[in-house]
Order: C-alpha cells, then sequence, then structure tokens
C-alpha cells in the first residue's frame, strides 16, 4: 500500500516535504496505525503520537487522506490509495505529524473544566437521577483529540478567541451537570462574540468526532442558555 | 557539562490515575510538585479502564469492606498483604465518593446513587455468595472519566504539569535517600536534573513486555527499570495478568463487565464451560480461574475459529438497549476490532496479557521498602510509589477486576499524603551527589554513539515474543529455562541499540530505545522469578508444581538487578484492625 506522508524535522529540514512509503502489509494490520508502526520500522526517523491504539487516548490524531481522524481507529480498507497523511491543519508543527497543542488545551483550559460545587460535601455522594446523569451522555466521552477543533475554520482563524468545538463541548458538559453551581458564571465566561458566537454551524466537528459526539449541538444547547437567560 | 537543575519540593513521575492523586494531595497541601508525564495526562492509560472501580458502597444490596477485603485476599490467593488490603478496601468508599465529589460522571440508580455491577471474584458473605455489585462504573468507560476527573481537579488546583518529558534515572545521595530524577523534553531532546526532597514514581504497568497485550504503547514499565538501575529491587514479577478477554487477534481490551451484565463465554460446542471450571461463580470467578479455563478449552481442542484458537464471548442475550447504555464502548471496540455486533453474534476473545501483580515493593502509606541488612522492608527515605508500578502488595498472585482503580486511587492519595508528611520533616533540599546525571549521560552517549549495532524495533520483537512464548498462562520448567536464557541475550542486544535518526526534536526512535531499556529489567525480572518460583499461585500456573505450597511459598519475590539476584520477604499477614484471613482451597 502506497502512503504520501508530511515529513518536516526542523533539526535538519529547510521546509517541509511529502515523502512515500511502500509498506507490504501483513494480514494483521488493520488499521492505518499498523501500517505507521510498519513504516517506522522501515525509516525509524518518521515521529508521530500514539497510545492506546484503541481510540480512547486521543494521542494519533491527523489529517488522513484529507480528513481529520485517529489513525488507530482508521481501518485500512476504508482508505483510498495512495493514503495521503498530514498533521492536523492550523497547528503549528512539531515535527513531521506532531502538532503544538497548547492553543488548544489552552482554550480547553479556558472553560473552567471541573465541577463546581462550594457546598459543603455531604458524607455520601450527590445524587443525580438517571435522567440527569443521561445529560452528560455525548459529552463527558470526549478525548481531547482536537480532530474537532482543528477542522473548524472559526478556529483556524481565530484559534486565539474562539474557545472551538471541543472547550466548548466540555463547556457545556459541565453547564449540562446538575451537581455544577456555576451556570452563570460559566455562561458570563462564553457570552462574547468570538468565544462561543464564532460558532457558524458548518459542522466539520460532528464530521470527523471519532467519538460520534456533537459539538454543534452542544453549542446550540449553550446558546439557548444564554437567551433564556436574557428574557 | 552538567545539565541544568530544576529545584522542586517533589516530583511525581507519571500522571495516570494513581499520579494525579497524588499530585492533588500535594498541590493542595501547598507544596511545589512536577509532575512529568510522556503524554498529555489524559492520555495515560488510566483512560482505558473499562468495568468500574471495586467498593463497597452498599448501594445495590448489602456490602461491607470485610467482604471487599475477603475476596481481595482469596483472589490474590493469599499472596496479598492483609494490612495493605485492608487498608485499601477501608478506604475505598472513602475514596469513590470523594471522585463523585470532583464531578466523576458515575452512572445513576432511580435513587440516585451510583450504579454498581456484579464483578469477577467480588461475592457476598465472605464468598460464600451470592455476587456482590461492587463496581461503580460510568458505563464502561470507567477509566476515562475518572481519568478526566482527576486531570480536571487538577487543572483546579493549578498542579504544575510538564507534558511529554520523559524520566531517565533516579538519583540517590550517598545515604540512598532520593533526591531527584532525570528527564528528557521530548520536544527538545533537552535533559534536564529535577532535584526534588522527594520523587513520587506512578509510571503504571509494563504490558509491552508481551506480544499480545491490553496494554498502550506507552506501558514499558519506565518507573521500574529506573528503580532496579538504582539499586532497588522489584516485587513479585512472576506474577503477571491474563485478562480472559482480549479481542483475538487485535488484543483490545473487553471489559469483564460483559460478564458482569450477564454474558457468559463459549467454546466451539456452544458449551458455557464455566460452568465445569467454576460452579459457583461460573464465568464471574476470578480472572487466573477463567484465563486458564479458556486456555484448557483451547489447548484440548474446543476452541472457536478456523485455528481453534479462541473462545467466544456471547452477550446478544442482553438486548440493545442494555448494550447500548451500560456497554457502549464495547459494541464499538468488536464493530471496529472483530468485525461483530456484539447485539446480534459473539465476540472472539482470547486470555492477553493485562496487568502487572508486582512491582516496586511498597508499603501501604506508598513509602518504597527495600532490605537493609537484618531489614527486609527498610524505608527508602524520599521515595515513594503508587498505582501499577507499585507492589504494596494487594493484589498478590492475582488481581481483582475493578481493583487496579482502587488501588490508584487509595494509594494514590496515601502516597501522596505520605510525601507531604515527608516534605514537612524534611524542610531542606539534600544536595545533589557529584555524579548526578551521569548515567542518564552515558546512556544517551552510547545511544547516540552505538554503530553496527542492534535495531530497537527488533530487539523489542525478540523481547515481547521471548515473554510470550515461555512465561504465559501456563508456564513450563524447561519454557522458563529457556526464557532466562533467552532473555539474557535480548539483554545484550538491548545494550547495543542503535538508531539511525540523531534529531533533537521530537526524536520518538530515541524515546523507543531508552523504553527497550526499561522493558528488559521488567522482563528480565519476570523470566527469573517466575523460573526460582516452584509452585503453582494465582496467575503463576507451572506444569510441575500443581498446587499451592504454604509451607514453602508464602512470601514475596524480590529481584534484583544487581547480580541478577532473589531474594524473599514474608506475607504481612496481619491486618491493620480486622482478624488474619487463613489460607485455604481457592475455589469459585
Amino acid at each position: 500500500m502506497l502512503f504520501k506522508i508530511y515529513r518536516y524535522d526542523p533539526d535538519k529540514d529547510a521546509k517541509p516535504y511529502m515523502k512515500e512509503y511502500d509498506v507490504e502489509l501483513s494480514s494483521s494490520d488493520r488499521m492505518l496505525l499498523d501500517a505507521l508502526i510498519r513504516i517506522k520500522e522501515m525509516d525509524d526517523s518518521l515521529s508521530i503520537r500514539r497510545s492506546c491504539r484503541e481510540g480512547v487516548c486521543g494521542s494519533d490524531a491527523m489529517n488522513i487522506n484529507g480528513k481529520n481522524g485517529l489513525a488507530c481507529v482508521t481501518s485500512l480498507a476504508t482508505l483510498k490509495s495512495p493514503v495521503e497523511l498530514r498533521p492536523l491543519p492550523g497547528m503549528p508543527v512539531i515535527r513531521d505529524l506532531i502538532v503544538d497543542m497548547s492553543q488548544f488545551f489552552k482554550q480547553y483550559h479556558s472553560v473552567t473544566p471541573y465541577l463546581v460545587n462550594e457546598q459543603p460535601a455531604p458524607d455520601t455522594e450527590r445524587l443525580q437521577s438517571p435522567k440527569e446523569r443521561a445529560q452528560l451522555d455525548g459529552l463527558y466521552e470526549c478525548i481531547l483529540c482536537a480532530c474537532c477543533s482543528t477542522a473548524c475554520p472559526s478556529f483556524w482563524w481565530n484559534p486565539d478567541k474562539f474557545v472551538g468545538p471541543a472547550g466548548l463541548l466540555q463547556a457545556y458538559r459541565f453547564l449540562a451537570d446538575t451537581r455544577d453551581q456555576s451556570s452563570s458564571q460559566r455562561l458570563d465566561n462564553l457570552e462574547d462574540p468570538y468565544r462561543l458566537f464564532r460558532c457558524h454551524s458548518i459542522m466539520n466537528c460532528v464530521d470527523v468526532c471519532p467519538k460520534g459526539l456533537n459539538p454543534t449541538k452542544a453549542i446550540g444547547k449553550i446558546k439557548d442558555m444564554l437567551v433564556k437567560r436574557m428574557v | 557539562m552538567s545539565y541544568p537543575v530544576r529545584k522542586f519540593d517533589a516530583v511525581i513521575v507519571g500522571a495516570g490515575g494513581a499520579g494525579l492523586r497524588a499530585a492533588l494531595q500535594l498541590s493542595e497541601a501547598g507544596c511545589k510538585v512536577a509532575v512529568l508525564s510522556k503524554v498529555f495526562p489524559t492520555r495515560s492509560h488510566t483512560v482505558a479502564a473499562q468495568g468500574g472501580v471495586g467498593a463497597a458502597l452498599a448501594n445495590m444490596g448489602e456490602d461491607s469492606w470485610h467482604w471487599h477485603m475477603y475476596d481481595t485476599v482469596k483472589g490474590s490467593d493469599w499472596l496479598g498483604d492483609q494490612d495493605a488490603i485492608e487498608f485499601m478496601c477501608r478506604e475505598a468508599p472513602k475514596s469513590v465518593i470523594e471522585l463523585e465529589h470532583f464531578g466523576m460522571p458515575f452512572d445513576r440508580n432511580e435513587n440516585g446513587s451510583v450504579y454498581q455491577r456484579p464483578f469477577g471474584g467480588h461475592m457476598q458473605n465472605f464468598g460464600a455468595g451470592p455476587p456482590s455489585q461492587r463496581s461503580c462504573c460510568a458505563a464502561d468507560r470507567t477509566g476515562h472519566a475518572m481519568l478526566h476527573t482527576l486531570y480536571q481537579r487538577n487543572v483546579r488546583s493549578n498542579t504544575h504539569f510538564f507534558v511529554e518529558w520523559m524520566a531517565l534515572d533516579l538519583i540517590r545521595d550517598s545515604s540512598g535517600q532520593a533526591v531527584g530524577v532525570t528527564a528528557m523534553e521530548m520536544e527538545t531532546g533537552e535533559v534536564s536534573i529535577f532535584h526534588s526532597k522527594a520523587v513520587l514514581f506512578a509510571t503504571g504497568g509494563a504490558g509491552r513486555v508481551y506480544a499480545s497485550s491490553t496494554n498502550a504503547f506507552i506501558n514499558t514499565g519506565d518507573g521500574l527499570g529506573i528503580v532496579s538501575r538504582a539499586g532497588i529491587p522489584l516485587e513479585d514479577m512472576e506474577f503477571w495478568q491474563f485478562h480472559p478477554t482480549g479481542v483475538a487477534g487485535a488484543g483490545v481490551l473487553i471489559t469483564e463487565g460483559v460478564r458482569g451484565e450477564g454474558g457468559y463465554l463459549l467454546n466451539k460446542d456452544g458449551e458455557r464451560f464455566m460452568e465445569r471450571y467454576a460452579p459457583n461463580a461460573k464465568d464471574l470467578a476470578s480472572r487466573d480461574v477463567v484465563a486458564r479455563a479458556m486456555a484448557t478449552e483451547i489447548k484440548d481442542g474446543r476452541g472457536c475459529g478456523d485455528n481453534a484458537d479462541h473462545v467466544m464471548l456471547k452477550l446478544d442475550h442482553l438486548g440493545e438497549e442494555l448494550i447500548e447504555s451500560k456497554l457502549p464502548g464495547i459494541r464499538e471496540i468488536s464493530k471496529k476490532f472483530a468485525n461483530v455486533d456484539p447485539v446480534k453474534d459473539p465476540i472472539p476473545v482470547v486470555p492477553t496479557c493485562h496487568y502487572m501483580m508486582g512491582g516496586i515493593p511498597t508499603n501501604y502509606r506508598g513509602e518504597v521498602v527495600a532490605p537493609s541488612g537484618e531489614n527486609k522492608e527498610a524505608i527508602v527515605p524520599g521515595l515513594f510509589a503508587a498505582g501499577e508500578c507499585a507492589c504494596a502488595s494487594v493484589h498478590g498472585a492475582n488481581r481483582l477486576g475493578t481493583n487496579s482503580l482502587t488501588d490508584l486511587l487509595v494509594f494514590g492519595k496515601s502516597a501522596g499524603n505520605s510525601t507531604v508528611e515527608f516534605l514537612k520533616q524534611n524542610r531542606e533540599h539534600k544536595d545533589l551527589p557529584r555524579d548526578a546525571g551521569d548515567l542518564t549521560r552515558e546512556r544517551l552517549d552510547r545511544l547516540n554513539n552505538q554503530t553496527n549495532g542492534e535495531s530497537v524495533s527488533e530487539v523489542g520483537a525478540a523481547l515481547r515474543q521471548t515473554m510470550q512464548r515461555n512465561c504465559g498462562v501456563f508456564r513450563f520448567p524447561d519454557l522458563l529455562a529457556n526464557g532466562v536464557a533467552e532473555i539474557k541475550e535480548v539483554e545484550q542486544r538491548v545494550m547495543r541499540t542503535q538508531i539511525s535518526d540523531k534529531s533533537k526534536v521530537f526524536n520518538t526512535a530515541r524515546i523507543e530505545a531508552l523504553e527497550l531499556d526499561n522493558l528488559i529489567e521488567v522482563a528480565m525480572a519476570s523470566l527469573v522469578s517466575a523460573e526460582a518460583r516452584q509452585e503453582s499461585r494465582g496467575a503463576h500456573d507451572r506444569a510441575d508444581f500443581s498446587d499451592r505450597d504454604d509451607e514453602n511459598w508464602l512470601k514475596h519475590t524480590l529481584w534484583f538487578k544487581e547480580g541478577n539476584r532473589l531474594d524473599y520477604k514474608p506475607v504481612h499477614m496481619n491486618p491493620l484492625t480486622a482478624e488474619t484471613i487463613e489460607p485455604k482451597v481457592r475455589t469459585y
């Protein structure tokens, strides 16, 4: 199978280039990550991030034939050859397929990504009905892989000002949690022409999310909450 | 030229569940702590835990920590230290409630309490049964929910992370006290010395010593390699858990929670074979028992598939609704890695290396202990460990499902507290020894300058095959002896690894070579310890010594890198407050 991979090592390359690899795959090589590991056996200078190899750690996000995804859960059988691999779009490249995620995490950190409840903690758990808990489904499963935010044109233009789909999904995860008591501060923190309202419902985020989550829907719910608060 | 020095009160190596839980204790106590991690914290392998965290909350029927303790001691095949086990089981409910208060999205019962599912080896009434519902879960993504919650709590407490830094070596002064570590920033390749008053290892497991493993690529036993190079022994390394249900071929984990929710195993005749091996607990017997039963079925020709090399896990009878609400991740994994939708068809599964019961020897306070003179458990000042890399020992010869998350919560906190206490009593930094950093420099120079060397991926494959072939579910004297001989050859090759990529920038070839330096210590410790233990206990099952031998082997193994030497120390049979659970025949 033929691969064209974005290569750049600032230590020795003046500029990035695409390198071709023709890889003989074995029958046990099922996923794109398996092929990348074969390539690394041939050429140890290819740098990628990877860890769990089952789609839960979020390490190996990359741009695969033009679409963001996780290498470890992208079946080779679904890919058109030559497979073109590039780093996640819009982020500074550290090396090869490894990007600098600082801006992405900065936005995640900006949404107060933790439960706020200043009441004295009870001796037992804080109660929450199954229905209330179900409000968190489709939100808490985010693996922070950045496929969504780096597929979002609004995030490309304003990565410093627009929180982006991943951060906003997590913002809503806490707004939706009946145990959290800081909804009004959370909404204040997002009521801004850029932080929230740069989302124009392009829905690239939904299209690429490897966990099948829907940030656009969550963003819509935050907007609803802001509208409700005004009336 | 010496490495730049960064000063902290404490350094935590590893930002999985145990490291993050420990970090909270230190950050919230106002200590200046550096948490080093090879990956962004939420990418640590705790993220992959599925089925739940064990704690006797008694939300779904009667339960008590005494029963949890009994099950854990029995599960450990009496090799677990009963003081540490009591401590863990007693603290577990508090730790889980605390996590809920941090925001953990646990599943819920109608009355709003945390939902708990049954799990292997967890029973009511001191093992008599019926099964206890003790596993607190967030669908089948408990580890993910837990790791993110713990990271979020650390964001709240402003913990100082060094993300994508790999710790390389431990620095001890002439008295043996831990005074820091060397670590490499992966992005730049630069090495620094972290000079600290205390060092806490929470580096997780080393399942990557086997060819077939549920473990992430990062699970390379870094903490174990580091301490063994610094003269500290590794405990009970012969005990490796093979999880009964790894996806055949892929190795990806399918939680025991599937059987907790009512799934069961079938051989090629469609027989629910666990009824023969464990008449009471059946598919919810402990993992070593189920894995052996499966391996026996396969060995005796009752495996499924063209090569008769796996068995089937059936859960379609649970119905789509339950599978979607309680086991959605399993459905996703099965579709992706086995081309099977478990709502309709069974999942092909095979026992797969999953967990390391052994590790860095500690007491239940998370203090690292090592022999010194007559004292087999002298505290190594300034050194702490928690989670899978540590051996407290609560899992003994076999860990119960759910107890890994319990372990990292309880002992992460306890080791964090012990570190805070230590810092109160040791306010000044001890001087760095003059040779601080030398070992790291020698290793890096050796790797950079190696010529005519060995390929890291080839030597790594040889290491994993050696473990896979010689140190599996069933162990044979000839294979173990062969394994020890082979791993010694692999060790020679590890000392001659060569990388062609010499770049300083995010050089993952170099990282993988350095990880191999740690894997070899783990593999050597495992094979040498396994060959020496002449009995069958828990996960260590010897063809030539088929019974447990309490008279001669009710003791912990200690392996020392120096001289490839073994020592032994007694099991703690006395709990803290409860009565001793006396060894007896273990049946399920």
